[in-house]
C-alpha cells in the first residue's frame, strides 16, 4: 500500500512539475502585463498584487475544495452558497461529517492530487502539530485576530469558536432549577431531579466538545490548564450520583427527554435550542462561570493546495465582516469579535443570540494539550467504566 | 503454453483468485503491519523502525480495550448463538412457508440494523425512565444501558437474526425421516441429537457463532453512541486515534491496534477451522 501510495505521489509530482513548468513559462511571457504572482507561496493579498489580482486568479481556477464542513455547522451552508454566488467559484465539500483527523489525513494522503483539500477547518489540537503541512498566509484583517488565536508565522488562524455551556430543558428537570454552573450539577439536593439526565457530545477521547467539557469541569474543580484530572474526577462523581448519562447528546435525545441537560459547545447547544423551539421545547443555554473554557477552530491552507488562489480568497471571505458575522449567525463566536465590537460592525441580532459571558479565558499550549490528551486517554474509561 | 497450463492444472484455475486475495487482503495487512512498525518524528520528519507502537498497543488502556472487546463479543455471540439456534429450530419446525420466507427476509434486514439508529432505539425505549425500564429494574435493579451489560444486551438485537440466517438452511435440511428412523431403532431424543442432529448441525452452528463473534468484534458505532468511551473497545480506540477530533499524530499506534485485531481474527480461525474439519469428517464416516 505504502509503495503504491509513493508511486502515486511520484506520478502526481511529475504531473505537478510539468504544470508548474508550463505555468512558469507562461508567467514569464506575460510578466509584462502584471498578474504574475505564484499564489501557492504568496503570504498575503497585498504581496500578490492586491485583492483584485487575487479575485481574478481565483476565478480563473474556478473551483475550491473544502473538507468536512457540515452545512448545519456554524452556518457553513450559507457561507459556501454566498461565496459561490459572489465569485462564481464552485465549492466541493468532501466528507462533510468527518473529523479533524480525517482532514489531516486527506492533506497527507492526497498530496499532489487535484481532489486534495485546499483549506481545512481543524481543532487546535490538530493545527498545532501539523504546521509543516500548511502554507503561511495572513488575511487582510490579520491584526484583528487576537494573538492567542493565531500562529505567528500565519500557518493557522482561529476562525470561530465558543465556550463550553450547559444546555437545559427546564420542564424536564423540574422542580429543580436548570444548572448554571458545574457546582449546581453536583448539588446533592438536585441529584434526584438530574438523575440520568446529564450528557456530553460523546467520548472525550474522540469528540473535541466532550474533551473540552471535561477540561471546563476541571477548571471548576481545582484543576488548571496543566491538570485535567479533576475534570475526570468530576464526571466520576457525577456518575456516582447517578446523573451522568454516557449517551451522546443529539437533538433527538434531548427531544425524547433522555438527555435534557447537555454540556457542549455553546453553538451546538444554541443550535439545538433554536431547532427545538420550533417543536415547542424550551431549552436554555448558560455559560458556567466556575468553569470558563473556550476553544477556537482554526483555518489553514494546504501547502500543496490544488487551487492556491481560491484557497486564499476563501480565507479573505471568511475573515471579511460578512464571513465573520455569518459564523455568528450559526451561534459561534467569530475570532475577530472584539475588534468588530470596537469597530461596531457586529450584526446586532446575531450578537444578541449569544449567551452572556463573564470573565476571561486562557488557551492551552501544544504541550498542555498533549498532556491532557494522554491523561484522558489513559484514565477516562478506567475512571468511568 | 498449453503444456504450461496443463502442468499448472487446478492451480492455474485458482491463480486469479489467489492474485485477487493477495491484492485485496494481503496488501492491506502488509501495509498495516508496515505502518505499525514505523514512527515519524514530528519535528525532524524522519521515519524510523520501532516496536514502540506494538508494545504500547499491548499495555494499559489498549490492553483493557482489547480484553473488553473480546469479553463483549464472546458473551454477546454465545447468547446470540444459543438464542438464535433455538429460534431457527422453532422456525424450521413451523409449517407456514410464507412465515418462513418473511422471517428470513426480516432477519436479513435486522442483521444489518446497527450503529447510531439502533443505539437511539434502545435509548428511547430503555434509556432513562419509562415503563419498560421499570420492568427491567424490577428483576435487575442495577441495570443501566450505558454499561458493559447494557451493550451486551443490545448486540444480540442484530446478532440473533444473523444466527437465524446462517443456521436455518441447515435446520431445514434435517429430515423428519431421520428422526423416525432413530426412534424405530429405539433411540431416545437425546441419542438422536447426540449422534444424528448435533453432528449434522455442528458445522453450521459453529459457522454462525464465528460470524456473530466477528460481527460483534467489528461493531463499534452502537457501543460508541451508548457509552461515550466508558466501555473501552479496541475498535472505538482505533477510530478515535485515526479519525478523531482529539488525539493527533498517533496514526502508527492505530495501525498497531488494527494489527492486533487481525491477530485475534487469525486465532479465532485457527480454533474454528480444525473444529469444522473434525465435524465434517464425522459426517463423511
Amino acid at each position: 500500500m505504502h509503495r503504491i501510495a509513493k508511486l502515486a505521489c511520484a506520478a502526481a509530482a511529475v504531473t505537478l512539475a510539468a504544470t508548474a513548468c508550463s505555468s512558469n513559462s507562461s508567467s514569464t511571457s506575460s510578466s509584462g502585463s502584471g498578474s504574475s504572482a505564484n499564489w501557492a507561496t504568496t503570504t498575503s493579498a497585498t504581496a500578490g498584487g492586491g485583492m483584485d489580482a487575487l479575485v481574478a486568479a481565483a476565478k480563473k481556477e474556478g473551483s475550491l475544495n473544502v473538507i468536512t464542513l457540515p452545512r448545519t455547522w456554524a452556518n457553513y451552508g450559507k457561507i459556501m452558497d454566498d461565496f459561490t454566488a459572489k465569485y462564481g467559484i464552485k465549492i466541493t465539500d468532501t466528507n462533510p461529517n468527518g473529523s479533524s483527523g480525517d482532514e489531516i489525513n486527506a492533506i497527507e494522503k492526497e498530496k499532489g492530487l487535484s481532489s486534495a483539500p485546499d483549506v481545512v477547518d481543524v481543532g487546535n489540537s490538530h493545527a498545532l502539530p501539523n504546521t509543516n503541512l500548511f502554507a503561511s498566509y495572513e488575511v487582510a484583517s490579520w491584526s484583528d485576530i487576537p494573538a492567542a488565536l493565531k500562529d505567528a508565522n500565519g500557518k493557522w488562524f482561529g476562525d470561530y469558536g465558543g465556550y463550553i455551556s450547559i444546555g437545559c430543558v427546564a420542564a424536564k428537570v423540574a422542580p429543580a432549577p436548570c444548572p448554571k454552573t458545574f457546582a449546581d450539577l453536583l448539588n446533592s439536593s438536585y441529584a434526584a431531579d438530574y438523575k440520568g439526565k446529564v450528557a456530553m457530545s460523546g467520548d472525550p477521547t474522540s469528540a473535541n466538545a466532550a474533551f473540552s467539557a471535561v477540561w471546563a469541569a476541571a477548571l471548576a474543580s481545582g484543576g488548571s490548564l496543566d491538570d485535567i484530572k479533576p475534570g475526570i474526577t468530576f464526571f466520576s462523581k457525577l456518575k456516582a450520583a447517578g446523573e451522568y448519562n454516557a449517551v451522546v447528546d443529539t437533538e433527538s435525545t434531548i427531544e425524547a427527554g433522555s438527555t435534557p441537560i447537555t454540556i457542549d459547545w455553546e453553538f451546538n447547544n444554541s443550535q439545538f435550542a433554536s431547532d427545538l423551539k420550533a417543536k415547542g421545547i424550551d431549552m436554555t443555554v448558560a455559560i458556567p462561570t466556575d468553569g470558563l473554557y473556550s476553544a477556537y477552530y482554526d483555518q489553514a491552507i494546504n501547502k500543496w493546495a490544488p487551487h492556491p488562489a481560491a484557497a486564499r480568497l476563501w480565507e479573505e471571505y471568511l475573515y471579511s465582516t460578512i464571513g465573520q458575522n455569518d459564523f455568528m449567525g450559526g451561534f459561534a463566536r467569530p475570532a475577530e469579535f472584539a475588534a468588530m465590537q470596537t469597530a461596531n460592525t457586529l450584526d446586532a441580532t446575531d450578537e444578541k443570540n449569544l449567551p452572556t459571558v463573564s470573565g476571561t479565558v486562557n488557551y492551552p499550549t501544544a504541550a498542555q494539550l498533549t498532556a491532557a490528551q494522554n491523561t484522558i486517554t489513559s484514565s477516562w474509561a478506567s475512571s468511568l467504566g | 503454453m498449453i503444456r504450461l497450463f496443463k502442468k499448472l492444472g487446478a492451480w492455474g484455475a485458482v491463480l486469479p483468485l489467489l492474485g485477487y486475495c493477495a491484492i485485496a487482503l494481503g496488501l492491506p495487512v502488509w501495509a498495516i503491519l508496515w505502518e505499525g512498525l514505523h514512527q515519524t518524528n514530528p519535528t525532524t520528519q524522519q521515519t524510523s523502525v520501532t516496536l514502540a507502537n506494538l508494545t504500547s498497543s499491548w499495555h494499559g488502556i489498549y490492553l483493557t480495550g482489547l480484553l473488553t472487546s473480546l469479553r463483549l463479543s464472546l458473551l454477546s455471540s454465545v447468547i446470540s448463538a444459543v438464542v438464535g439456534l433455538f429460534a431457527a429450530y422453532a422456525i424450521a419446525q413451523s409449517k407456514g412457508r410464507y412465515f418462513k420466507q418473511a422471517v428470513l427476509t426480516a432477519s436479513g434486514v435486522l442483521a444489518n440494523f446497527g450503529g447510531i439508529p439502533l443505539a437511539f432505539c434502545f435509548i428511547a425505549t430503555i434509556g432513562t425512565g419509562g415503563v419498560f425500564l421499570s420492568w427491567i429494574e424490577d428483576v435487575w435493579p442495577s441495570f443501566s444501558l450505558e454499561t458493559f451489560s447494557g451493550v451486551a444486551l443490545v448486540y444480540p438485537y442484530f446478532l440473533v437474526p444473523l444466527m437465524v440466517l446462517t443456521t436455518l438452511p441447515a435446520l431445514d435440511g434435517l429430515r423428519e425421516q431421520w428422526k423416525e428412523a432413530s426412534a424405530n431403532l429405539g433411540g431416545t431424543a437425546w441419542q438422536y441429537w447426540r449422534h444424528v442432529g448435533g453432528p449434522l448441525l455442528l458445522p453450521a452452528a459453529l459457522g454462525g457463532f464465528v460470524l456473530c463473534f466477528g460481527s460483534a468484534f467489528a461493531a463499534y458505532a452502537t457501543a460508541k453512541a451508548l457509552t461515550s468511551g466508558t466501555v473501552p473497545l479496541v475498535t472505538t480506540q482505533i477510530a478515535n486515534i485515526l479519525s478523531g477530533n482529539v488525539i493527533a499524530g498517533e496514526d502508527n499506534l492505530g495501525m498497531a491496534l488494527a494489527f492486533n485485531t487481525i491477530i485475534i481474527c487469525g486465532l479465532m480461525m485457527a480454533v474454528y477451522l480444525p473444529l469444522r474439519q473434525r465435524s465434517a469428517k464425522w459426517l463423511e464416516s
